[in-house]
């Protein structure tokens, strides 16, 4: 064990270190000898030790074993031994460390000590790491000490309670009364505290804070004191009496001002006078000038000081450091939503400030710029957001844009103006854009009809330059599948036109297909605008087919399944090629957010992938095809909308485009609910088979219907199964049944629960099929019920 | 609220870290090294503030030290400034040029940052001559007690 060496030697030895492996060593051969001298009984150089595990610490470097030798330097009778115990305590431990409970006894002790120092040092800990149980326990000494008479405890006792507010917030109360009182004191120390104290308990409380409202004229005359007040050497720091004090004050007027009109008014003078008396040439003056200018805006202050603050915080935007200009732009973000035209009149300066080189007051200039763009300014500011996008830093990209998407959307004055900022977006920054960009775009363009030759032909130039940025290569395939016709006519009145052949632009496309740049959606793109182009072309079809027939073994899933089924669009219904690839409709706008572009997009897809469904349908609902002959139904449409069964004499499955799917929904569905009894009626009676029929209001148009079945015959009945179809605006869902065998004599029933919804009241009428097995052969029937019995509402 | 306090050399090194939230050690050390990162990576002329997650972090570098401090959304940064000043200030008038200390102790930086900093309040509620007087006071307690004469 090599000997320890004191404190100085050590931190020298570390310093001289030269590599970081020396300096570990160094320390590593410390720590051993400083843990074998813990182990050691008394040892007289113990706090020496501690000294030099704290300093380890300092540097970063573990140190968690000195925490039982804190706690034991705590109980020590000695000062320094104390002194360094409760700065250990405070640096290695905290809250979530369970030795930290066994400080609060000598911490209790040494609150009542009667040595300052020693007292100090407890408060200290406590403030600084007491958990939530060591607060509860010593709240009521603390106030006791915030009673008392010395005032370097009461400074330090006022900040330890804010703490335990802080932990506890409940024993809020117990301090409001001592917090109330130490206003009155001369101290600046113990004042400081006493008006963080208020602060804090005023955040916590809204009943404390309307008693701390009537201490507002106190504040003010404090305040008053410090700012008129001549030079005092004690409290002076670069001209400014007591900075610190003064912001602590103005922060807690804005609190108790704030949603009250006579506290703001009790401010009013005194801020206008801070305002105006407060040297701002150094950076305490600029900082109480700041807090100022936070609190007007934030009460219910009159109008001419809220402009003396609007005007401060313009000086500020011009002022040559930096750092004032970043908080001033901080603070016109909070009121541009509330002053816009104060702000409005330094758009130029703010502007300017998106030109700095510094990225913190970038960021901000972005987000204050974008807040003042309006329908007067959006050609200028436009043209310097897009500047300042060309040269931004990478983490301001996705904001700039989205941000100018937004403004461009609110305020264009022209569709074309709006295409061209958009287009000139994703050519610069294309790759940092949000996913909405792109259908968003798209529904844009075709809502521009008159533009559609402009922007075809834009974006034809943008794919042979650059096909890299995925959002724009995706709208760009997009638009020649649609409009190339248009492309290909030559001419155009917006621009000049480019004089392509049908061979270029399969080019361009193919290369977007082939590249290894676009990914999987940007091929899914491309693919689909090759196929658009076979109805807008008339030569080279059958490249387009050879084209569409390679991707069929594509490993993309979903590029094959596009291929093969443009592929069968070719081969077996070709007749359908044309309309089915003709121009798509102006997409409506729906709510923002909605990817409204994609899922349109698909639904030129979708005609195919519902015929195949139809086919599969047509197989595996034979069982239920009479049943649809009994509603009327016929074959579906081809239409993926609503598809309506005809003909049926006012009976008919009200459903959504998968009808059959609804049907064989009748013979599954969730586990039957609990239900009250209710006025019941025979439905069915034939053959031994009883079907009986109960009814439950559930809501205004909601109705639960409970069906029950016994079989009074002397032989079992098995595979019993009910289906229903109700009017045509009446809904029908229906649950699992209890089971599908009914033993003979009725020993037993078969319940289904049948939940109905009747949102138009109409009349509600049923008709029930009953099928079964009995005797090993099938029985089937079916009964019409006309009225139900008087429905009860459930539960009241 | 100052959520941390770091204090650290130009080469990356720590010289004194403070927390006044309890974060596990992992923790600390992942906001340690962000801090570096963030602001190592600043030049010279750059404003002191920066965002990063929801809080304020102001810094201000003296010499090759740097101080990087951590603060809510409604605080003051321009007197955290001032603040840092003043830390500077007092280490400077009771050990002499702070930034070439070679041999200062946990005792000597600690206790003038507890006295100024105490618990996140954030901000001294004395004078810079009382403060340096109740080091001092604590200075001598230590050494009429027990005549230790290292610290």
């Amino acid at each position: 064990m090599s000997p320890s060496v004191a404190l100085q030697e050590m931190i020298r030895a570390i310093r001289s270190a030269r590599t970081q492996c020396e300096e570990r060593g160094v320390i590593q051969r410390e720590c051993a000898a400083i843990r074998a001298q813990f182990r050691q009984a008394d040892n007289g150089g113990r706090s020496h030790n501690l000294a030099k595990l704290l300093y380890v610490h300092m540097l970063g470097y573990p140190a968690h074993f000195g925490q039982m030798e804190c706690v034991r330097m705590i109980a020590s009778p000695h000062y320094s031994e104390k002194r360094v115990g409760y700065l250990g305590a405070m640096m290695l431990l905290d809250e979530k460390q369970d030795a930290s409970l066994l400080i609060t006894n000598s911490i209790k002790n040494d609150l009542s000590h009667s040595n300052q120092y020693v007292q100090s040092l407890a408060l200290c800990t406590l403030a600084c790491m007491g958990s939530a149980e060591m607060c509860r326990d010593l709240a009521p000494e603390i106030d006791r000490l915030l009673r008392g008479t010395n005032s370097y405890i009461k400074k330090k006792a006022a900040l330890c309670a804010v703490h335990i507010v802080r932990k506890v917030q409940d024993l809020g109360e117990l301090f409001a009364p001592a917090a109330r009182s130490l206003l009155s004191e001369k101290n600046h120390g113990v004042l400081y505290g006493a008006v963080v104290l208020i602060t804090e308990l005023c955040a916590w409380n809204p009943e404390t804070l309307e008693l701390f409202r009537k201490t507002v004229p106190d504040l003010v005359q404090i305040m008053k004191g410090l700012v008129i007040s001549g030079y005092s050497p004690e409290h002076d720091v670069a001209g400014v009496s007591d900075p610190f004090l003064q912001v602590r004050i103005l922060r807690l007027l804005r609190i108790l001002g704030r949603n009250n009109e006579a506290a703001s008014d009790a401010m009013n003078d005194l801020l206008a006078q801070v305002a105006t008396n407060t040297d701002s040439t150094k950076t305490v003056g600029n900082a109480v000038l700041y807090e100022t200018v936070l609190t007007v805006l934030d009460i219910k202050s009159e109008s001419g000081l809220r402009i003396l603050a609007v005007n401060i915080l313009g000086r500020f935007l011009l002022n040559n450091d930096r750092n004032i200009r970043y908080i001033a732009m901080t603070c016109l973000q909070k009121i541009v939503g509330t002053d816009h035209n104060a702000v409005q009149r330094h758009r130029g300066t703010i502007v300017d400030c998106l030109k700095d080189q510094d990225a913190s007051v970038k960021r901000r200039a972005l987000e204050l710029s974008l807040a003042l763009v309006s329908a007067s300014n959006i050609r200028s500011m436009m043209k310097e957001l897009l500047l300042f996008l060309s040269s931004c830093p990478p983490d301001l990209r996705a904001e700039a844009g989205s941000g100018i998407f937004n403004a461009a959307e609110r305020y264009a004055p022209s569709q074309r103006w709006h295409i061209d900022t958009i287009l000139h977006v994703l050519t610069t920054a294309g790759g940092d854009m949000r996913d909405e960009t792109v259908p968003n775009l798209i529904q844009l363009i075709t809502n521009a009809s008159e533009l559609h030759c402009y922007t075809v032909h834009k974006l034809y130039r943008a794919l042979l330059t650059d096909i890299s940025q995925q959002p724009l290569v995706q709208v760009a395939c997009w638009c020649i599948g649609e409009y190339g016709d248009l492309l290909l006519r030559g001419e155009c009145q917006e621009t000049e036109p480019v004089q392509v052949t049908e061979d270029d632009v399969l080019d361009a496309l193919e290369t977007v297909l082939q590249s290894h740049m676009s990914s999987p959606a940007t091929r899914a793109f491309a693919l689909t605008a090759t196929m658009k182009l076979s109805t807008r072309i008339t030569d080279n079809v059958d490249r387009i087919r050879s084209i569409v027939s390679i991707y069929g073994s594509c490993i993309d899933v979903e590029l094959q399944q596009r291929a093969v089924e443009y592929n069968a669009l070719f081969k077996k219904y070709d007749h359908m090629r044309a309309a089915v690839l003709e121009r798509m409709p102006v997409i409506e706008r729906n709510s923002p957010g909605h990817t409204n572009g994609v899922s349109v997009g698909e639904a030129v897809k979708e005609i195919q992938p519902a015929e195949v469904k139809q086919g599969l349908l047509q197989q595996n609902a034979n069982q239920v095809c009479d049943l649809l002959d009994l509603l009327g139904g016929s074959e579906e449409p081809v239409q993926p909308s609503l598809a309506q069964s005809s003909t049926a004499p006012g009976m008919s499955v009200n459903t959504a485009s998968t009808a059959g799917g609804d049907l064989l929904d009748l013979l599954g569905g969730l586990e039957p609910t609990p239900h009250a009894p209710a006025p019941t009626l025979t439905a069915y009676e034939k053959h031994g088979v009883t079907l009986t029929l109960s009814c439950e209001k559930q809501s205004d148009s909601g109705l639960t219907v409970t069906l029950t079945a016994s079989n009074s015959t002397d032989s079992d009945i098995s595979s019993f199964t009910l289906q229903a179809a109700v009017p045509k605006s009446v809904q029908l869902h229906m649950k699992a049944p209890s089971g599908d065998s009914l033993p003979a004599r009725g020993t037993a029933k078969v319940t289904q629960m049948v939940v109905v919804n009747n949102p138009n009241k109409v009349k509600l009428k049923m008709r029930l099929r009953i099928s079964y097995t009995r005797q090993g052969s099938a029985f089937q029937d079916t009964v019409q019920i006309d009225s139900f019995p008087e429905v009860s509402t459930a539960g009241h | 609220m100052m959520h941390f306090l770091l204090l650290f050399s130009r080469q990356g090194k720590l010289r004194l870290q403070k927390w006044f939230t309890p974060l596990t050690d992992r923790e600390k050390k992942k906001v340690i090294r962000d801090m570096m990162m963030l602001v190592l990576a600043r030049p010279q002329r750059f404003c002191n503030f920066l965002q990063w997650r929801d809080l304020k972090i102001v810094y201000k570098r003296y010499a090759s030290l740097y101080f990087c401090a951590a603060l809510d959304n409604q605080d003051n940064e321009l007197l955290t400034l001032e603040v840092l000043h003043r830390y500077v200030e007092l280490l400077d008038k009771y050990f002499g040029n702070v930034s070439r200390a070679k041999c200062l102790g946990p005792n000597r930086i600690h206790w003038p940052l507890t006295v100024l900093f105490f618990y996140s309040v954030c901000i001294v509620g004395t004078t810079q001559t009382q403060m340096f007087s109740i080091i001092l006071a604590n200075q001598t307690s230590v050494q009429v007690g027990l005549g230790w004469s290292h610290f």
